[in-house]
């Protein structure tokens, strides 16, 4: 299985996800540089974190423009599992492929801490390993993770079970206090309608290995790799 | 003397008998140009013209040094041919002026420093110190300062992996912000700053020149005063993304073996970067500055040569491999363009659009700069002044409010609130145990880690700089050692006021034997560093404020502690003498606003035991936690092991410290700061091993107590239970401590 690491040239945790997928899960990698235009031979494509561009413009504003987007939009609709992870889940914002915006965190400072996130739906391609209400320990890192929409568009989501994951206490509680950033409903991560395209803040990438914190992330990426190993199955039928 | 008047003389910092020795070095009048590359270069801050007769005399060779001072970086063995590339550097003069922009640019240029050897950057520290937190002047300093840091390695996408902080009055008007970045390269990989093989292309990459930063390095060689305002054009501003495309594209340049040398432009800018280049290659350098991409219409020569402009390399490239190195810089949107030539001569020789502008041999720049053997000497009744009696003390708080009040101190409570605005775990090498006592990376590809720990103590120093800069050492080295790495280099950073009085020159002359009195002995050999002078507002200097960062390899990284209990149950083994020393110590300030007495004594000899002891019981698994004690003693190294522990508690019993201090045996024992002490927690059937391993070594070692419970509670033989309280009020307290001036909360 080869997993595609987007690399624009500010991104900064293409390193982690290469590791994650390369030395943890033993699958291909490759580096896809953001000048690339096809995304043909790859099975699972991850926008890592970083600041794309600088970010001092809008966090992913510029990176939308990228020539490696139109692949990315292309292997979307075709299906295939995409992942934005923190400015990855951002630069799917600025390009449409996910809703919402992201506003500075709410005390307009810098985040970076492990915190719980609830899983609140496992149909989708990076959480159907997972059980519903699984509470990960994962790490944040950002300055602009306050997701933001307009009521109608949050209670569109809600409707959908389009809200993947929700920053909670340990015990799975999205209270205010368990919400680092101030994110409207304590939204961590959404999907897309065709749901094979989620986005969150939280990097799960970071938390691969006991020995470096958590491993929580790890389900993730399994999951995907489970769900491309099951559809090559149906596939071969 | 013809050429220049006395005003502009002194505008570039150089004296009269300076400038007597450029006219005989050039052997004739410099015109404007060449003063100002003359200014810049025999700085004290590029020269170190005060302390290097000092600096010679510190250890820096051992069989792990690869690289020792006069490059960009230090770098020692760390095993499978790889080799750590580090240095800590100041930023302190900028900082104060623009607080964000300073420590920002102070991130990126210790950055620089580290790629350009050649060595991909995984870590960075931070050393601060700031005036008293009180002060709405002191708070709007912290806050920018933490965010340029936080702003900086963030972006570029370098962890903050550790650092510390002080603060005292003594530092309101000129704050501390000194920067260490750590790197990995292959041992033969190594990139020297050094120009080679006539005919060689230059190369000029990155930000365009402007005219920020000029005299920047005059600026930071000199005292402030109340005309501060006016200094902030010579503040640089800091472009993170710039400098995340140099550090990839310089790093994929270097692996071809396209290029001969490589060397930042940080202080001093091109002049530096040309002729420090010239000088260790033993060639001239011929650059025409009309190339050089600028920003800013209508600059001269002088402008562009002296601006300190950020994010700029200079690079040395083989003839006839141009077009490769420039197709990697594209592949980055970045422009390398051809500015001159390695030459024959042993000149820096400027030109502008082909007339020559400047013509300096470049030793005359570099190795004959003056060195001075400025006069010192130790101020009269310097300890009398420091005697403390028991008058000068305020009334006594009980052992529990004194620890709370301890806890409360925005030196020793959490840091929290400043390393969660730090990406510490970017790059995926970070070993986020909480509480660690030492930034800890694993080294890729090999089972083992770093561990890098950046100490020291203006109110030892100012109490007695030599003591004081052996502590500095011995707690860094602890620091390392207690996660359970064997401390292997160093490198420093020499925070002093303006060397001119002979009273600083004299802590500056102490401190600096001190540290090498302290190397030698724990076998951590400097490999490089920075010094900073004249940190002077108004004519008074800060606390003599020598920095010390340590590296340490952790054999297996599974193998690394923290400073948290990890579970109930565990027996709390305690190494080292109390001899209840007080003086200097943060019980003496926090509760009685006073800093005296006597530094507190060091063995050295011990130390290393200690040292070989924790590095020997970690290795082995026995230990489940470490931590050494200092600031805040005894009492608040326990209350640490407890925090971010879920609660455990701890009951434990101490002797008596060996004295009182000179204010009372209970608070001596509980808050008194003697070296080359550290708490480990072991599985009871492991305490034995580790008892024996210690009578082998030598340190002194006691089972003082279990884990478990709610409480901290400490007991003095012959004194009973001095100590009770519920760790989760101990830890309200310690958590809050900063944040609480911040209007952030703890959680």
């Amino acid at each position: 299985m080869t997993f595609a690491v987007v690399v624009f040239p500010g991104s900064n945790c293409d390193h982690e996800a290469q590791y994650m997928a390369e030395t943890v899960l033993g699958q291909q990698v490759r580096m896809v540089w953001h000048k690339e235009t096809s995304l043909s031979d790859v099975d699972v494509v991850i926008l890592p974190g970083g600041f794309s561009h600088g970010d001092y413009l809008r966090t992913g504003a510029i990176a939308r423009f990228s020539p490696i987007m139109g692949a990315v939009k292309a292997f979307a609709e075709r299906g295939g599992p995409v992942i934005g992870i923190c400015n990855g889940f951002q630069i799917l914002q600025e390009s449409g492929l996910l809703p919402g915006a992201m506003l500075r965190n709410r005390d307009l400072r810098f985040h970076c801490e492990y915190i719980s996130v609830r899983v609140d739906q496992t149909d989708t391609p990076f959480t159907r390993l997972c059980t519903p209400g699984q509470v990960l320990r994962v790490p944040i890192s950002h300055g602009e993770g306050n997701f933001f929409a307009e009521t109608a568009v949050v209670d569109q989501l809600e409707k959908d079970r389009r809200v993947i994951f929700r920053y909670t206490n340990v015990h799975g509680e999205a209270v205010d206090a368990s919400n680092p950033n101030g994110s409207v409903a304590n939204i961590a991560g959404v999907c897309n309608e065709q749901r094979n395209v989620v986005g969150l803040m939280p990097h799960p990438e970071r938390a691969c290995e006991r020995r470096l914190g958590s491993d929580d992330g790890l389900i993730l990426f399994r999951s995907a790799m489970d769900a491309l190993a099951t559809r090559g199955a149906l596939q071969a039928v | 003397m013809a050429a220049f008047d006395d005003a502009t003389l002194e505008r570039h910092g150089v004296t009269h008998e300076e400038y007597n020795r450029i006219v005989e070095l050039m052997g004739r009048e410099p015109n404007l140009t060449e003063l100002g590359l003359f200014s810049v270069m025999w700085s004290e801050h590029c020269s170190y013209k005060s302390s290097r007769v000092h600096l010679r005399t510190l250890p820096t060779e051992g069989k792990r040094v690869v690289q020792g001072p006069g490059e960009n970086a230090g770098a020692v063995d760390i095993g499978d041919g790889l080799a750590a590339v580090f240095k800590i550097e100041s930023h302190n003069h900028p900082s104060f002026i623009e607080p964000y922009q300073g420590a920002a640019t102070g991130v990126g240029g210790i950055i620089r420093d580290i790629f350009t050897m050649g060595a991909r950057p995984i870590a960075l520290l931070n050393s601060l110190r700031f005036g008293n937190i009180d002060s709405a002047q002191t708070r709007r300093i912290v806050d920018g300062v933490v965010r340029g840091i936080g702003g900086y390695g963030n972006s570029i996408g370098i962890p903050t992996v550790g650092g510390e902080v002080m603060f005292d009055a003594r530092y309101s008007g000129n704050p501390l912000v000194n920067v260490f970045c750590l790197g990995i390269s292959r041992q033969d990989e190594i990139v020297k700053g050094a120009a080679t093989g006539v005919g060689n292309a230059i190369y000029y990459v990155g930000a365009k020149t402007g005219r920020d930063g000029i005299h920047g390095a005059t600026m930071a060689s000199a005292e402030f005063d109340d005309k501060l305002e006016e200094k902030r054009p010579a503040v640089q501003v800091g472009d993170p993304f710039m400098e995340k495309l140099l550090l990839e594209a310089c790093l994929e340049v270097m692996k071809t073996d396209a290029c001969v040398g490589v060397q930042d432009m940080g202080a001093a800018g091109l002049v530096c970067s040309t002729c420090e280049t010239g000088a260790r290659g033993g060639v001239g350098v011929e650059i025409d500055v009309a190339k050089v991409p600028q920003r800013e219409t209508g600059m001269t020569p002088y402008e562009i040569m002296l601006s300190e402009s950020q994010e700029r390399m200079l690079l040395i490239v083989k003839r006839g491999r141009e077009k490769e190195v420039e197709a990697i810089f594209e592949k980055w949107d970045l422009h390398a363009v051809h500015i001159g030539e390695v030459t024959a001569d042993d000149k820096l020789r400027v030109k502008h659009n082909g007339v020559v502008v400047a013509e300096v041999p470049n030793l005359a720049l570099t190795d004959e700069a003056p060195v001075y053997n400025r006069p010192y000497a130790e101020p009269t009744n310097r300890a009398a002044a420091f005697v403390f009696s028991k008058a000068d003390l305020k009334p006594m708080p009980s052992a529990n409010d004194g620890l709370m009040a301890l806890l409360d101190a925005p030196g020793i409570a959490s840091k929290r609130w400043i390393y969660r605005q730090y990406d510490h775990m970017v790059r995926g090498n970070t070993i986020a145990l909480a509480g660690l006592t030492a930034g800890v990376v694993r080294v890729k590809g090999t089972p083992r880690a770093l561990a890098m720990s950046a100490d020291g103590n203006g109110r030892y120093c100012e109490l007695n700089p030599r003591q004081g800069a052996k502590l500095a050492v011995a707690e860094a080295a602890r620091n390392v050692a207690c996660t359970g790495a064997l401390p292997i280099g160093a490198t420093n950073c020499l925070n002093f006021g303006n060397p001119q009085k002979p009273e600083v020159m004299w802590q500056f002359a102490e401190a600096v034997a001190g540290i090498g009195e302290a190397c030698s002995a724990l076998e951590t050999p400097i490999t490089g560093g920075n010094v900073s002078l004249y940190n002077e507002t108004d004519g008074r200097a800060i606390l003599p404020t020598p920095v010390i960062g340590i590296v340490g390899v952790i054999e297996d990284a599974e193998r690394v502690v923290g400073r948290v209990f990890p579970s109930a149950g565990l027996d709390v083994v305690l190494f080292g003498r109390n001899l209840g020393e007080l003086g200097g110590s943060e019980y003496l300030n926090t509760v009685h606003g006073l800093l005296r007495g006597e530094a507190p004594a060091l063995d050295l000899a011990q130390e290393k035991a200690l040292h070989q002891l924790l590095v020997e019981v970690i290795g082995a698994g026995y230990a489940k936690s470490a931590h050494d004690c200092s600031d805040g003693g005894f009492a608040v190294t326990l209350a640490e092991c407890c925090f971010d522990s879920g609660a455990t508690g701890v009951s434990v019993t101490v002797p008596a410290a060996s004295s009182d201090g000179g204010v009372d045996l209970v608070a001596a024992t509980l808050f008194g700061e003697s070296a080359s002490r550290a708490v480990m927690s072991v599985n009871p059937s492991d305490t034995a091993k580790v008892l024996d391993a210690a009578r082998r070594l030598g340190v002194p070692a006691a089972k003082i107590g279990v884990t478990g419970g709610r409480t901290i509670a400490i007991a003095i033989d012959g004194h009973g239970v001095v100590i009770e309280c519920p760790v989760l009020d101990a830890e309200a307290r310690w958590s809050n401590g900063l944040s609480k001036w911040f209007g952030g909360s703890a959680a």
